[in-house]
């Protein structure tokens, strides 16, 4: 897509919503959007007269329904953000692209979360949701055109108020002005701004007309994170509110056959133990009046639990089917020129590469909570989720309501990473569960840390099967891959969309869509039935499939005695634009330091395109106690247009530390008779600041192009650029993760 | 239950409650101050760090009952704090936080760093905040924000 066309109307969205404005009682200009059919016909239902909840109100969280936009009369611009704000920083990106568009204050924009409502959902997506790295790429649009429609309304105000047309007045910073130096602040003009109809179309700015965005514009968050002043979900307090723990089967999917509650029920303060369903096997509630009380009374329950009814995964033996797996083709991802050519190739001119991947646990740093209150014929929810229709529903069903009877209040999250987009609501329907029986009391159900770690929703095992042949030139003219691991989406809603041919496709995106021009290229998978739910994990299937990948073709491009970035530009499809720019912004900002590095240290390279977003990176490592020290990365990027350079970044620089997880000694979650072996992070150890790179420079491409998103495509790139220069100082190779030894 | 007397960011607070409740839960759910957080409950990650008689310290693993005398100070005291304030004038000027829910401990740590060595080196800083995991991988941010921060201290 050209310049031209990324800032221009798309007439899409006009087609399928529309606006509404109004003004509250208390004044001020509310501009509202509204879908059409069918999804209009799902609007939120108000409790009727005399049937709101009769339990105790929390303080009202007041916000406007269905609004994007408020100018209130202190000159205070509210702007709601249609998406779960995790870390990523889409609760600054896109208040930035509507204030821009529409000439506001930015000192003036308060941002919020908005609840779960059919006007929030993702306008490709279709349910109010983050993930896909999709928020700045599906609302780009929206949130620009939604600040251009409220400018033009402002404008329209005082055009009539003084008698001039349109034309001749302009804005800025919340003020417009008039031919003859009349001029009127946007608060003043928001009651006559309310009554005028809504355009229907509306000119988008020039890109050199952006004053926010392509701008480092800092977080609008910061100060609240900074002085503990930020509420998370775990940090709602409301009135008689309740928290709740559950004792959850030791085995995935085991059921309880007895308890003894009476040392839980003699503890002060418990209030309620009893036996719950689970979304696998049953558990059981303590409800108590605070989270040191639920805690030991957990601790003191005593449960049997019938484990013999349930499969009871072992890693050791999974690992050992999943070998036997990858020697057979499975399900046909992709197949490419021709299957025989490999017989072609003598075995000298063959790698044959066996790589292992652990689970993988998300573990952010809020544990995972919701709190819901049941009055009967209605019920309310705060929660920090990923996926607020889904959850909205689970939430629903399980209280026998419908979902517009659920009002879901957005909570600020302490990370994410995937899992608080659950497709089962697993957590939800917990909550819910225990809240239907204490009618009328909210109840805050906290997972604690070790319920998290051992608590399933991991980024599958996977063991993959690479036989590739060389030509002559040092290319490969031939490659086989088989991969074997859990899909993530099977069972799910998302399944019908997401499996095709029998393969998941979160299993082999990466591989069988790489952007590597190999004539004869087959991929084929399996997806074994295994006791462990699983989940994404930032970034997904590019987890594993780029490690493979990069690692492969750096091990091609040393036995061809060639560059990393040169072999790289050589193998890739000339329609890999993003990581060829990305490619050759990495060698010009490396250039100078790549090849002259200590004589105790090493570069390594990796390149990878996930969600339309194209990284490379560069990483220098030394060897210190034993372990991987990355003293500096050099990250480029391509985005395309680029709305908040500095979050991106972030990203950038969080995402690859992210992506160390599965470097770390620790960095795995295994699984012993059924039994998950870690317990907390002394077990399961993400990266410290040690393990962090010192340094992380970030480039991004200059682009016009349609922006893509920036939170999961740094992940994949770091794990095979580490494990590259450790090869270069080893002469080893590495295809188990995690790096256990070096 | 029992009740005890805390001296918290300077001011006499009691609070009756099991001896063995941590002084983390005893802060967040007695006297509602929540801006210091649960992470693990283990000290493995230094969420809930805050300064008991002076030492930063995890207060997931220490008991109320054995808090004593020792004043205890918390993030929300940090805005009156001499090298608080500047902290989180760095935090926010080199745009540290993301998901923001480790950054509490992240400053009671630093700041308790750069009020015995004002002018630290990369490995004092690594010794010190080595601790305190962020899953969002803000460490780089929080490196340089410190040194912005011990510039602006001296």
């Amino acid at each position: 897509m050209s310049s031209a066309t990324l800032f221009k109307t798309d007439p899409s969205l006009t087609r399928r919503t529309f606006l509404r404005v109004s003004t509250t009682a208390a004044g001020g200009l509310l501009v509202s959007l509204y879908f059409d059919l069918p999804l209009g016909a799902q609007q939120p239902e108000k409790p009727k007269a005399g049937q709101e909840g009769q339990g105790p109100k929390p303080e009202p969280k007041v916000y406007p329904p269905e609004a994007f936009v408020h100018i209130r009369p202190d000159g205070k611009i509210v702007i709601q953000v249609n998406r779960l704000e995790f870390g990523q920083g889409v609760q600054t990106a896109l208040p930035m692209l509507l204030a821009d568009e529409m000439d506001a204050d930015w000192s003036q924009v308060i941002a919020e979360l908005a609840p779960a409502a059919d006007v929030y959902r993702d306008p490709l997506f279709g349910i109010q949701m983050v993930g896909g790295s999709g928020s700045i790429a599906h609302s780009f649009q929206q949130y620009r055109e939604l600040g251009a429609k409220t400018r033009a309304m402002l404008i329209a105000a005082a055009a009539a108020q003084w008698n001039v047309t349109p034309a001749q007045c302009r804005a800025e910073s919340s003020i417009v002005y008039g031919p003859n130096g009349q001029s009127a602040k946007y608060a003043e003009l928001a009651d006559a701004a309310a009554h005028l109809p809504v355009p229907e179309n509306v000119q988008l700015k020039k890109e050199s007309d952006l004053r926010l965005a392509n701008k480092n514009v800092r977080r609008l968050d910061s100060r609240a994170k900074c002085n503990g002043s930020q509420k998370f979900g775990l940090d709602l307090d409301l009135p008689e509110m309740k928290v709740a723990l559950v004792a959850h089967p030791p085995v995935f999917g085991a059921k309880v056959k007895n308890f003894d509650a009476n040392a839980a029920r003699a503890i002060s303060g418990v209030q309620e133990v009893f036996e719950i369903p689970l979304v696998r096997g049953t558990g059981v509630a303590v409800v108590a009046d605070r989270f040191w009380t639920a805690k030991q009374a957990r601790d003191r329950l005593r449960a049997e639990w019938d484990t013999t009814s349930v499969e009871r995964p072992d890693t050791t033996q999974l690992f050992a089917k999943y070998r036997e797996l990858a020697r057979t083709p499975g399900n046909v991802a992709i197949a490419r020129g021709d299957a025989k050519a490999m017989d072609s190739i003598s075995p000298a001119n063959r790698i044959l590469a066996d790589y292992e991947f652990p689970y993988l646990a998300h573990t952010p740093m809020e544990p995972l909570n919701t709190t819901v209150r049941f009055d009967g014929d209605r019920a309310e929810v705060w929660a920090g989720s990923q996926f607020q229709t889904v959850d909205q529903m689970a939430i629903a069903e399980v209280l026998g309501l419908k979902p517009q009877q659920v009002t879901f209040h957005t909570e600020m999250a302490g990370g994410g990473f995937g899992r608080r987009a659950t497709p089962d609501s697993h957590v939800q329907r917990e909550a819910a569960t225990i809240a239907k029986r204490l009618r009328g009391t909210p109840v805050k159900l906290i997972w604690t840390r070790e319920d998290d770690v051992q608590g399933g929703y991991y980024r599958p095992m996977y063991v993959h099967r690479i036989e590739i042949g060389m030509g002559a030139d040092g290319m490969p003219a031939a490659w086989r891959h088989v991969i074997v691991g859990q899909s993530i989406v099977a069972g799910t809603p998302f399944a019908p969309m997401m499996v095709k041919n029998g393969v998941d496709s979160t299993a082999v995106e990466g591989t069988a869509d790489t952007h590597y021009a190999i004539a004869n290229f087959q991929v084929s998978a399996h997806h074994p039935a295994v006791n462990v739910p699983v989940l994404w994990w930032r970034s997904v299937g590019h987890t594993h499939t780029a490690f493979v990948m990069e690692t492969l073709i750096d091990e091609l491009a040393r036995r061809a005695k060639a560059d990393p970035i040169a072999y790289r530009l050589k193998l890739l499809s000339p329609d890999a634009k993003k990581l060829r720019g990305c490619l050759a912004l990495l060698e010009e900002k490396t250039v100078s330091w790549r090849n002259s590095v200590d004589r105790n240290h090493a570069v390594g390279i990796a390149c990878h395109e996930s969600f339309e977003t194209g990284v490379a990176c560069a990483v220098e490592v030394s060897i210190e106690d034993k372990r991987p020290r990355i003293d500096r990365a050099t990250i480029a990027v391509d985005l395309g247009f680029a709305v908040n350079p500095l979050t991106i970044e972030s990203q950038m620089q969080g995402g690859v530390t992210f992506g160390i997880t599965q470097v770390m000694p620790g960095g795995a979650i295994t699984l012993k008779d059924g039994r998950v072996e870690q317990r907390n992070w002394d077990g399961y150890t993400p990266p410290y600041m040690k393990d962090a790179p010192v340094v992380a420079e970030v480039h991004i491409v200059p682009s016009s192009e349609k922006p893509s998103g920036c939170g999961e495509p740094p992940v994949p790139v770091v794990a095979p650029a580490i494990v590259n220069a450790l090869s270069r100082l080893t002469g080893k190779r590495y295809r188990t993760l995690p790096l256990t030894e070096i | 239950m029992e009740t005890f007397k805390l001296t918290v960011n300077g001011q006499e607070k009691e609070v009756t409650a099991d001896p063995g409740t941590p002084l983390l839960w005893a802060l967040r759910e007695d006297l509602k101050m929540t801006g210091t957080k649960y992470g693990c409950g283990i000290a493995a990650c230094g969420a809930c760090t805050v300064h008991l008689g002076g030492v930063p310290t995890r207060s997931c693993v220490v008991p109320v009952s054995l808090v004593g005398n020792r004043p205890i100070v918390t993030i929300e005291a940090m805005a009156d704090d001499p090298i608080g304030r500047v902290v989180q004038d760095a935090w926010i000027s080199e745009d540290v936080v993301q998901c923001g829910y480790c950054q509490s401990g992240q400053i009671m740590s630093a700041v308790a760093l750069l009020k015995n060595a004002p002018k630290p080196t990369d490995k004092d800083i690594e010794e010190s905040l080595g601790g305190n995991l962020c899953r969002c991988g803000t460490y780089l941010r929080i490196r340089q924000a410190i040194k912005t921060a011990a510039r602006q201290l001296t």
